[in-house]
């Protein structure tokens, strides 16, 4: 199934894995992110609501 | 203006709520749409595309460094858009979009710089040279870079988007210069554009139709990570507003 990249194998798959690397990266911060600040907000919110 | 043409103005979506409505309901289809059209982009090209003539299978890193050069120059642009709406209206969804934008941005131009070193290398036996187009790109990495660490530098929100920005529309000089180095100097390494609208110039469609899909494709995950990363700085705005006033009522 894998093509034949020939004397040119490392070159290719270096530059697959370190671009997939940097957009997993950065979707997985942005996600992670994210989620904490939504978290935190609606706590917040519940807090101020309690509070009055 | 009416109340409904309010409503179906653009300008509705600068208020937050709205914006966070509409973009949560649109954002599992561009998570998905960015998916599919990466997997069939990234596969078509790398398994079912022949080696070049000249560049052998070098030729496949042209599905990751050609959509993302296109996207770290247009993120800059976008920012800018956003930028200028910011200092003309002061909208604050506008500059935390711009502010989302920002890393999006420097991660593309990462990925242009990486993928072109590797590539550099065997093709031109040397992984980087001072060419106009290769150091205008390093340029607008260190303008992403800068942008962002202003915004993390200052603590009033609103003077930060106004010297952000200023900073925008000063790089924005480098983000056109990225596009049209080659053209303007005429020399150094770095080829000609791969795609353009003089269809002479474009390569052979047989890299050229996976190479449209994988544009596609950064382009919706670009998107979809600038609504999801505004929404996150929308939060995070509000969450400041209501610590803020939590400490001013104790």
């Amino acid at each position: 199934m894998m093509p034949d990249l020939g004397k040119y194998t490392d070159t290719v798959l270096t530059a697959y894995a370190a671009s997939i690397l940097l957009l997993a990266l950065l979707v997985a911060l942005s996600l992670w992110r994210g989620r904490r600040m939504r978290i935190e907000m609606e706590q917040l919110e519940a807090r101020t609501r309690r509070n009055g | 203006m009416s109340q409904i043409e309010k409503n179906s103005s653009l300008w509705s979506y600068a208020n937050p709520r709205k914006f966070l409505a509409t973009t949560e309901r649109v954002m599992p289809f561009l998570w998905g749409a960015a998916l599919v059209c990466l997997v069939v982009g990234l596969v078509w090209g790398f398994f079912f595309t022949p080696d070049d003539y000249r560049q052998g299978s070098t030729v496949k890193i042209i599905y990751l460094h050609v959509p993302s050069a296109l996207m770290a120059i247009n993120a800059w642009m976008m920012m800018l858009v956003a930028s200028l709406i910011w200092l003309v209206r002061r909208h604050h969804v506008s500059a935390l979009a711009a502010r989302a934008a920002g890393p999006v941005g420097a991660v593309m131009t990462l990925i242009a710089l990486v993928t072109g070193a590797i590539w550099g290398q065997p093709m031109w036996g040397t992984w980087w040279a001072w060419d106009p187009r290769l150091t205008s790109f390093l340029i607008l990495f260190l303008f992403y870079l800068g942008y962002m660490a202003l915004w993390a530098a200052i603590d009033d929100p609103d003077t930060a988007a106004d010297l952000t920005a200023v900073l925008c529309l000063v790089g924005s000089v480098f983000a056109v210069l990225s596009r049209y180095a080659v053209n303007f100097w005429n020399q150094g390494l770095h080829q000609g554009a791969s795609l353009s609208m003089d269809a002479k110039e474009n390569v052979d469609d047989v890299f050229y139709l996976p190479l449209l899909v994988c544009i596609a494709g950064f382009v919706l995950l670009f998107i979809a990570l600038v609504f999801y990363r505004t929404g996150t700085e929308i939060r995070a705005r509000r969450i400041r507003a209501l610590l803020a006033r939590e400490r001013a009522g104790a």
